[in-house]
């Protein structure tokens, strides 16, 4: 199969839809024309550019451009990540806990699957390892900030009943125990979701572009299993690591329990 | 031995308060509503930073890890908190005597605790934190939901426990004849200072 290269006349043609559909919501009044078509311009934007960076990085391999890269993607999700909790912890932790997750979990499963699975040479080859770190991070991203946010969220509308368990003299560890396991259900809940629905209810997303791209299905079907199977060991030891020590944070060493330590956004 | 003594103990911006309490003692602490009985209390448990020095038998404080230290020295609040679906599975041992006691058969533990009335949560709390066998109880006005008859069995029932097994106390309440009936010295906490009252 050959690939059929997309001009921008088939791009155009594409965005006229879309402009055809905030005409419409224009009309009816829905209040979202103004939003779609800003969000219409940053995809393509935001798109563009990351393919000219992707560009650049494929055409001078050298892991010091991709180290660079893949921290900048690390902060962007770790800022994501605290953006989307609404009680979140104060100070740097807010941050630093989400991010600190994403890179043990997303770069380790990153870094083992391009040593050992796929055994490219050299194993930072951009063209595997930018766009493997990249759904990584992605889905983590989801699995930590669902995790951290019911955490916090939990811990913040339980308070009495926590404390209620230390004044029995439960351990911090008992006391937010069934907290954390909701939190970790619910972090993982999204791609365990995924996982049993693949195939039959959605064609994920890369499939489906590597065999628009011209791929043979059952290659295409082999790397969409790897990659989901990375994506949920990766979302399983990140939403761990960020709710085991994010629960650990609101306990100070007298096991007492320290909700000043979380912040509400408005 | 239950003997617990406080040194510069300091919450809010109340004066520092000092005591020594020996084993088998009840002692009060009154003063008017939001004047920080709560927030002594939960000092002592450990629940809330503070500053001060607390000790049990001449152990400090900080030699004991927190959790066992709040199940020797045990905080029973004004309002209980349950979170099991049933009465049963907050008890982990049941004593069929404290609870006939109490005004409870043993269909109580069948009980969801959602329906639960205010006076029943208070009674069928303390019984839960004297379950562990504490060493201290903190009782936050532990009668402030029953009826004249239940105040009296709970006084009864704790004054019992002080007495077969030395356990010391520190009780609010600002009910004057409550006071007259359950201790003999306290504390009365009027516009920040905590004074003591002896008999």
């Amino acid at each position: 199969m050959n690939l059929i290269a997309l001009g921008p006349l088939d791009l155009a043609i594409a965005a006229s839809l879309v402009i055809l559909l905030a005409l419409l919501s224009e009309k009816m009044q829905l209040g979202v024309s103004g939003q779609l078509l800003v969000a219409g311009v940053r995809t393509v934007v935001q798109l563009l550019l990351i393919g000219l960076i992707l560009k650049v990085i494929f055409s001078y391999v050298h892991l010091g451009w991709i180290s660079l890269i893949s921290i900048v993607m690390l902060l962007l999700a770790g800022r994501e990540v605290m953006a989307r909790q609404k009680y979140r912890l104060k100070g740097w932790w807010g941050f630093g806990l989400g991010t600190m997750s994403m890179f043990i979990s997303s770069f380790s499963i990153t870094l083992i699957a391009l040593s050992v699975i796929i055994n490219v040479d050299p194993w930072y080859t951009p063209q595997y390892s930018i766009p493997l770190l990249g759904m990584m991070l992605g889905n983590t991203m989801n699995g930590i900030s669902l995790g951290q946010d019911r955490l916090n969220q939990s811990a913040w509308q339980q308070r009495s009943i926590i404390e209620g368990k230390l004044m029995l003299g439960w351990t911090w560890n008992q006391a937010i125990a069934d907290i954390r396991h909701d939190s970790i259900r619910t972090g993982l809940m999204p791609i365990i979701n995924a996982m049993a629905a693949a195939g039959i209810v959605s064609l994920p997303g890369m499939m489906t572009g590597q065999i628009l791209a011209g791929s043979e299905p059952m290659e295409a079907v082999k790397y969409q299993i790897l990659i989901m199977f990375l994506i949920t060991a990766g979302t399983g030891f990140g939403t761990l690591t960020a709710v085991w020590f994010g629960s650990r944070r609101l306990f100070d060493t007298r096991e007492r329990l320290r909700l000043e330590r979380l912040t509400i956004r408005k | 031995m239950n003997n617990i003594i406080a040194r510069k103990l300091q919450v809010l911006n109340l004066s520092e308060w000092n005591f020594e309490i020996q084993s088998g003692e009840c002692v009060f602490l009154s003063g008017p509503s939001g004047c920080g009985k709560t927030v002594l209390l939960r000092a002592i448990a450990d629940l809330d930073p503070h500053q001060g020095h607390v000790e049990l038998n001449q152990i400090s404080i900080n030699n004991i890890p927190a959790h066992k230290w709040r199940s020797k020295v045990a905080l029973v609040p004004a309002e209980t908190y349950w979170w099991h679906e049933t009465v049963a599975e907050h008890f982990q041992q049941v004593d069929e005597n404290s609870f006939a006691e109490f005004g409870f058969g043993m269909e109580v533990m069948g009980w969801q605790v959602s329906r639960l009335s205010t006076g029943e949560k208070q009674r069928l709390g303390l019984l839960r934190a004297c379950q562990q066998q504490p060493q201290v109880l903190l009782l936050d006005e532990p009668t402030a939901n029953l009826d004249k008859h239940y105040t009296l069995v709970v006084e009864k029932y704790i004054d019992r426990q002080i007495k077969t097994r030395d356990l010391s106390v520190i009780w609010v309440t600002h009910d004057e004849k409550q006071i007259e009936r359950v201790a003999t010295r306290g504390w009365q906490i009027e516009e920040n200072v905590i004074r003591e009252i002896k008999p």
